[in-house]
């Protein structure tokens, strides 16, 4: 026999208890999993935006759009390297429920600023060359079973009528973080439309985007631009796609932000009721720990037996709460509208915070049944009944 | 030659600031392989001194000399690890662990000792062949009868044939026959083994096995 053995009957001693202990970690565990991926797919939608980039948009809002002329007078800021701009083109495709970015973009000039959009030049050139051709990100070929050459109908709402894109490319992200569920159509396609049909609305873009030389320029940069446009019809506000983004999601941040910390309070849980089952243990068996105490067992052989336990039970909870995370979390995904989240998969650092958590708590569990059962006296631990 | 050497012990307990006595200036010795019984009233001190002896408890006053050992001046894991080999504790409720089968409560002690796992098992059988309960033992403590859940107990005392056996009431939870058989095993211990016991006992029969015998009243030996 061995300590870990004792350790082992230990645990099985109440199997109901052990049980629903281990049950509650892991449902735990799994939560604290499924959370953290949802926080950690939002994250990555902010942590993909570039820090080179300024979006410059209407200093109201980013649903009024900018006269094109800015263009160049936003160019000749110092310390700007590229500039394109993009719009809203949004529109149903086959119906309300497919969620992914529809823009309408300037052709030439898109791709130079977004290298993180990864096309063959070829494809790229195909693309310019046709006037109502479309380039969709990877996954969307994968999710409606699209090639090259095909025909994608929209029927447009900010852009009224029906539309038709071929689709000349397919670009790859170039990393897990960029969206890869992108259509961008030509935006002087749509304008040259506008013009014909609506007059008055064409000319106008939803935003620019600048990618700059040296982003500690950042502040200098975008206050230029800004004052620039001073006193205009439409003044202008400027700031890093980092901080556009988060501005722009700001409503639904708080529902992340509480879910974060929810994530944290799910720790706070598991830690109450492994303690209380560890606790309610080592009070049963006070009697016990004194008599192996009077046998010659030092302190550090309480510590492993009553700590390993405790890890035990969180080892197993936190094991099979990451084996049930992995289910729910696709289960999840596929419960929600399609590309919601274009990026939502189980990170790393998820596994990582969660078996640490449950470490912790195996940790934390048991320390105050050690202190307890050490402070304890001998003689008066074998003088408990029961 | 004395085995132990009790030297002016005085023990009290406190209750908030409340000194409260339990023994006074107890001095006394026990020979090698001896049988030593030690009586008196409910509430005199008996448990509180082999307490002491055994090393689980410290005195107030005085020292306590077990083979050359001032255990007294022992550092707590000092303590524990001359415990595990030098005291045999017999309890008056056994006092096995439940979830250990009879093989397995008696080899506890030995997982604090070098020896391997088949010395181990040698030693173990052996004792539980010397304790009548070599066909039980893969039973749990739950499916025996208190007269062989003691000898069990005793087999874990033994088993690392320590200094001194020290058994507190080791029959007061059991029936006649049963006390009769723990006695005979007790004496058996002590005449062919040669091991030196100090047993605690209100019962008369029981204390007849002893050789000596100590009156314990109100904290102070008569
Ligand atoms: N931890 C303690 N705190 C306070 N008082 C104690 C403690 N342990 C023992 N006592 C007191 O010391 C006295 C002696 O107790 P002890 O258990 O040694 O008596 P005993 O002779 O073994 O009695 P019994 O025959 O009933 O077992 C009692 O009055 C008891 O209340
Ligand atoms: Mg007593």
């Amino acid at each position: 026999m061995h300590i870990l053995k004792l350790i082992i009957k230990n645990m099985l001693r109440h199997k109901l208890r052990t049980f629903l202990t281990v049950l509650g970690i892991s449902i735990a565990i799994s939560a604290f999993g499924l959370i953290r991926t949802v926080v950690t797919a939002w994250n990555a939608g902010v942590e993909a935006t570039a820090a080179d980039r300024l979006i410059t948009r209407h200093s109201v809002s980013f649903i009024f759009p900018l006269p094109l002329s800015y263009r160049d007078k936003i160019a000749k800021v110092e310390g700007i390297e590229s500039i394109t701009y993009a719009n809203w083109f949004s529109g149903v495709y086959i119906d309300k429920k497919q969620f992914f970015a529809r823009l309408a973009v300037d052709a030439e000039t898109f791709f130079d600023v977004y290298s993180e959009l990864l096309i063959t030049p070829e494809q790229l050139a195909a693309f310019k060359k046709e006037r109502n051709s479309c380039i969709i990100g990877d996954q969307l070929v994968e999710r409606y079973n699209l090639k090259i050459g095909d025909v994608m109908p929209i029927e447009g709402d900010i852009y009224p009528g029906r539309w038709e894109f071929v689709v000349r490319g397919i670009y790859k992200p170039r990393d897990k973080a960029t969206d890869p569920s992108n259509m961008l159509v030509h935006w002087n396609y749509i304008d040259e439309r506008m013009k014909k049909e609506m007059p008055g609305r064409e000319g106008y873009v939803g935003w620019y985007i600048s990618k700059i030389k040296n982003p500690n320029d950042a502040a200098v940069i975008s206050e230029k631009i800004d004052q620039f446009f001073q006193n205009s019809s439409a003044e202008t506000k400027t700031e890093t796609e980092r901080a556009f983004s988060q501005g722009f999601m700001a409503s639904v941040s708080a529902i992340f932000t509480s879910m974060n910390i929810m994530s944290f309070v799910i720790i706070g849980i598991i830690l109450l009721v492994l303690g209380n089952t560890m606790i309610m243990s080592a009070r049963e068996r006070i009697r016990e720990y004194s008599v192996l105490r009077t046998l010659g067992f030092s302190n550090f052989h309480l510590v492993s037996l009553i700590g390993g336990e405790s890890l035990l039970i969180a080892a197993l909870g936190g094991a099979t709460g990451i084996a049930f995370a992995f289910p729910m979390v696709s289960g999840f995904e596929a419960a929600l509208p399609k590309g919601w989240f274009p990026i939502f998969y189980i990170e790393p650092i998820t596994l990582i915070l969660a078996s640490s958590a449950a470490v912790l708590v195996g940790v934390l569990a048991a320390m105050f049944p050690i202190q307890r059962t050490l402070t304890t006296k001998i003689v008066d631990g074998l003088r408990q009944i029961g | 030659m004395s085995i132990v050497s009790v030297q002016n012990i005085s023990k009290s307990y406190w209750r908030d600031s409340l000194e409260i006595p339990v023994l006074s200036n107890i001095s006394f010795e026990v020979p090698e392989g001896e049988f030593v019984g030690l009586m008196g009233p409910s509430g005199s001190g008996k448990t509180t001194l082999l307490n002491l002896i055994a090393g689980i408890d410290r005195p107030t006053k005085g020292s306590i000399i077990v083979a050359n050992t001032d255990v007294t001046k022992l550092g707590e894991s000092q303590l524990a690890k001359w415990r595990s080999s030098n005291v045999g504790f017999v309890f008056q409720f056994y006092n096995l662990l439940p979830v250990l089968t009879a093989f397995e409560n008696v080899e506890l002690p030995l997982l604090l000792t070098k020896l391997s796992k088949k010395e181990r098992k040698e030693h173990v059988e052996f004792v539980l062949k010397v304790v009548g309960l070599a066909d039980r033992i893969h039973h749990y403590p739950k499916q025996l009868s208190g007269g062989q859940e003691q000898r069990v107990a005793i087999a874990r005392a033994i088993v690392t044939d320590p200094t001194i056996l020290i058994a507190d009431e080791p029959t007061g939870d059991l029936d006649k026959t049963s006390a009769l058989e723990i006695l005979n095993l007790l004496q058996t211990l002590n005449s062919e083994f040669k091991k030196t016991i100090i047993m605690v006992t209100h019962d008369p029969r029981a204390a007849e096995r002893a050789h000596i015998i100590k009156q314990l009243d109100k904290g102070e030996l008569t």
